[in-house]
Formats: C-alpha cells, structure tokens, sequence
C-alpha cells in the first residue's frame, strides 16, 4: 500500500480574496453615495429649496456639528436601548428555540404565538408594555426585544433542526446522550442560521427602540433619537430632524457591520457563506 | 484460512417493511463469519443498504430475528465489541479539524483526551493522514475525507465494520487505491467486513465472500466464496482468476435483472 501520491496537491489553498473586489466593494457604494448628496445639493440649491421643507446636506452636516452634545446623548439612549434589548431577544430567542427542539409537540403549541407575537405591530403593543413596566427604559427595552426575537427564535429553530442526518446517524450509531447530540452537533450546525437572524434582529431591535420611543414620547434626560425627531418635527426644525434621523440611519448600519464582523468571526474558519467565493 | 467461529451477526427471517407497503428485504438468511470480508452485492432498490443498515442497528426489521456475537444488538458495546460505519458520504463535521472528527466516537463514549488522541493518531496514521491532522474537510479531496471516514470508524478498534458504497463516489483511480488500502487494514486488524458495492469489480477485488442480492422483494440470490488468495494486488485484477469470479458473478447479478453492469476494468 502506497501512502498517496503527492497529497500535498491534493489540498485546497484558501487563496485571498481578490484586493480589487475589496476596493470595489467600498469604492462602489461610496461613488453612490457621493452623485447622490452632490445631486441633492445641487437641487436644494438651485432650486432654493427653503431649509424647513428640505435641507441641503451640507446644512444637515453643519447641524449635525452644532447639535453634536445634544444628539450624541440622545444616540447614546437609543444606542443603548436597542443593544441591551438585542442582547435580551438573542438570549431568550436561543433559549425559547433550544425548547422548541427538545420536542415536536412544544413547538407545535408555542410556535403560533411565537410569530403572533411578530405580526401583531409594536406600535399596538407598545402603549401597554409603557402602561404595565414603571420604568419607562425598561418599557423601551422590552418594546424593541419583542420586536427582535422573532428572527432569532425561527432561525435558530431552524437551524438546530438542519442537521446532516449521516452525521445524526453517526451519533446514533455512536450512542450519543441527547445532550451530546445537542451540545457537539445540533448547536454548530445551527450556527450560521442564528448568524442570519442575529443580522435581521439587529435592525428590528433598532427599529423597535425609535418606536417604542415615538410611541412613549420621553422626553428631558433620558431622551433618545426618536424624541429629537418629534421634537425637531414640531419645532420645523427640518435640519436638526434630518440630522437625527441621518444618525439613526448610521447606528443602523454599524449595528449590522458589527453581527456581520461577529458572524465572520464564528464562521469563516469552515462555513461556506464566509468563504472567499471561486473565481 | 481463518477458522470458523460463532457468528457475528445472524439473520433469520429478516424482513423490513415500509409503512407504504413497499417490501424492502424480504426472508433474509445470513451468517456474517467472524474475519471475512463480506460483499453484498445488487442493482439499486434491492435493499443492500437497508440490510446493512439493519446490521447496525439503525434500521429495526419487522420480521424475523438479529442476533450480534450471539445476543441482543444493546448488549454488544457491554460486552466489549465495538461497530464501525462508513456511510456513502464522509459525513465529517465541517467545523471541526480531522483529529476532532476522528476523535468523536472516542469523545462521545467518554474516554479522557489523553488516550483518546493516541487513539486517533494511530488511525489517522493507518489511513496516512497524519499530515492533515490540522485540517478541516474541506481542505481535503474527497478520497482523503473517504479515508478520514475510514479513520473516524476504526478509531474504536471495531470487530465489524460496515462499509455502504464508500467509495461509489470516488473516481475509477481512486477507488482502487483505496480498495487496496482497505484490504491492507482488513488483513492487519483482524476484523470483520460487510460492504455494500454495485461494482462487480471492486466485489471481486475485496472479498472473501459475495452475496448477490435481488430487488422486489429485497432478498439474496445467491452466495459465492472468492477463494483467491491473500495478499492481492493490481496483478490480481487482469488475472485469469479475476475474470472467471468477474464473470460468474455478473452472470448472477444480470439474473437479478440487474442496472448493475460490470465496468470496464
């Protein structure tokens, strides 16, 4: 028996991606969004577009200078509430799902209400979540966590069900307790599902934040993004409307850049969706 | 020669039923011998993997009686014996390196880390693999993830291992390297094989014992002894030998109303 011709040549090389594509990648929605402000300024401009109906960019960048305390505390708010309540959907949302796989039946009785719970608006809710919890940032908290549990609950289900059944088979044969079964198969094959509904979650746990907050209308200390758009809405303050929601549009993206990056970090190492595609 | 011993799995009766009424195996009389290299043999539907399946315990008969080393399937891993099982695919954990896949059964069964990572390295030696013990599948072709299969099954040191087409996904050059890598393992370890081919000639190749199975019901046709001797090689496959056990048995197989036609060699 010969040990295999050369099996060095047999082994795959992870080759890098290729620098421009990476180029590319940023380059491209930059130069959008570059024609696009430019074409915007151009029209407010020419048109002499008054500020209160639509602000040019770069007064919304000058506002955004001026009223920097003022917003960076209210983004704090916001920031903070959706985190913690993307936290809190995440934990209860891998928990609920760990249930619904222990047994047909258990998912069968919860899962309708699991997406009850995902199609009933949270501007309905939100009143009576603000009404029944005292403390109105745990109100918000739970408002957004409500929002965002749903993807994490059905695809973290979903992936804790898609197992390779040769694999299950394997662990069948091997004689693996049930807790084995879950803890060195199900929970990694699920993974790059959770990762999936970790991405979604993460904008709705934003999205639910603004509205709980539009829905409570705190104002004073504590007051997040939403209220400086209510406010600045009532006042005409366009610009400073602007300049907020250009803020809430920004937390948005680096709170999806960041389960991104999480979600490579698991990952890249063996799941396909991370793997740098063939050229 | 080896000696006739008890056997290590009987069936008498064996039958498995669907719930749609398709009959999957039907009367199935078989003494699997302790050392040999058993070979079944069949077109597609004639329940050659259901039977080895049933072998493993992984598909329960609805007729007839198994008995494993001459007791109850449960009791086996009791009283020391150990299953092996290679599936069609190599069904390894992508996430995880070759040692953490070879090391799974051994894992699964408690057995501390120390000797656990002897184990594996000696099985990942036996399947030349050593130099990949770093590696996840997916850096490896599809004949190295085979033979890391192959490693994941003997790591236990199992007295049965049961093969299910291992290597009918492979190509022609491959499969045979690995068929006789296989036979190398077979004769050292002393162990027991039943494997499950729709290759003529990798039946021929392989075994010491062929059984050619019939679909509608799923049933064996007949048995045939492959008496060629020990040790062979590629020159046993252009022998004149080779050719009559190649003929006879596809004499068999095409009764069977066979879709499996010897290849070309």
């Amino acid at each position: 028996m010969s040990a295999v011709g050369g099996p060095g040549s047999e082994r795959v090389r992870p080759d890098p991606r290729a620098r421009g594509e990476r180029l590319l990648r940023l380059a491209a929605p930059l130069a959008v969004a570059i024609v696009f402000l430019g074409a915007w300024q151009a029209f407010v401009t020419l048109n002499a577009i008054p500020p209160y109906i639509v602000p040019s960019p770069v007064l919304v960048a000058r506002t955004l200078y001026a009223d920097r305390s003022l917003l960076a505390s209210s983004l704090g708010v916001t920031m903070q509430i959706a985190l913690i309540a993307l936290v809190l959907a995440t934990l209860a949302g891998v928990a609920t799902a760990l249930v619904f796989v222990q047994s047909r039946i258990i998912e069968m009785s919860f899962f309708p209400y699991a997406i009850l719970l995902q199609v009933t608006p949270i501007v309905a809710i939100a009143p009576l979540i603000i009404i029944w919890v005292r403390d109105t940032r745990i109100a918000l908290i739970l408002c957004a966590a409500v929002v965002a549990v749903f993807p994490v609950i059905s695809n973290t289900t979903l992936g804790l069900r898609s197992v390779d059944p040769g694999l299950l088979n394997f662990f069948r044969l091997s004689r693996a307790t049930r807790w084995q079964t879950l803890w060195r198969l199900r929970v990694p094959s699920a993974l790059p599902y959770f990762f999936g509904g970790l991405r979604i979650a993460s904008g709705l746990a934003l999205i639910g934040a603004v509205v709980a907050e539009f829905v409570a209308g705190t104002g004073g200390q504590g007051a997040g993004l939403a209220y400086q758009i209510l406010l600045a809405g009532i006042q005409l303050n366009i610009p400073r409307l602007f300049a907020a929601l250009t803020l809430i549009a920004l937390a948005g993206v680096a709170m999806f850049a960041a389960t991104v990056a999480l979600s490579k970090i698991a990952l890249a190492r063996w799941h396909e969706s991370e793997l740098p595609r063939d050229a | 020669m080896r000696a006739p011993s008890p056997a290590v799995v009987a069936l008498r009766g064996v039958g498995k039923a669907y719930d749609n009424g398709t009959q999957a195996l039907a009367d199935i009389d078989l003494d699997v011998r302790h050392g040999e290299f058993l070979t079944l043999i069949g077109p597609s539907g004639c329940g050659k993997s259901t039977l080895l399946a049933a072998m493993a315990g992984l598909a329960r008969p609805t007729a007839g009686t198994m008995a494993w080393w001459g007791g109850n399937l449960a009791h086996t891993g009791a009283a020391g014996r150990r299953i092996g099982f290679v599936f069609q695919a190599p069904t390894l954990m992508p996430w995880a390196r070759l040692t953490a896949n070879v090391r799974l059964p051994l894992t699964l069964a408690g057995m501390p880390r120390a000797d656990a990572d002897r184990a594996v390295a000696v099985a990942l030696e036996r399947v030349h693999l050593t130099r990949f013990a770093d590696h996840l599948p997916r850096q490896l072709s599809g004949g190295m993830q085979m033979r890391a299969s192959i490693a994941r099954a003997l790591v236990t040191e199992p007295d049965l291992l049961l093969m299910d087409e291992p290597f009918g996904a492979l190509d022609e050059f491959t499969r045979q390297r690995l068929d006789a890598e296989l036979l190398a393992l077979w004769s050292a370890q002393r162990m027991t094989v039943v494997f499950v081919t729709h290759s003529i000639q990798e039946a021929v190749f392989l075994s010491t014992r062929v059984a050619v199975m019939a679909a509608h019901p799923g049933r064996i046709l007949a048995t045939f002894d492959m008496d060629a001797p020990f040790p062979r090689d590629d020159a046993f496959r252009v022998s004149a030998e080779f050719a009559s056990h190649a003929q006879r048995l596809s004499a068999c197989v095409a009764s069977a109303g066979a879709d499996a036609m010897p290849e070309a060699s």
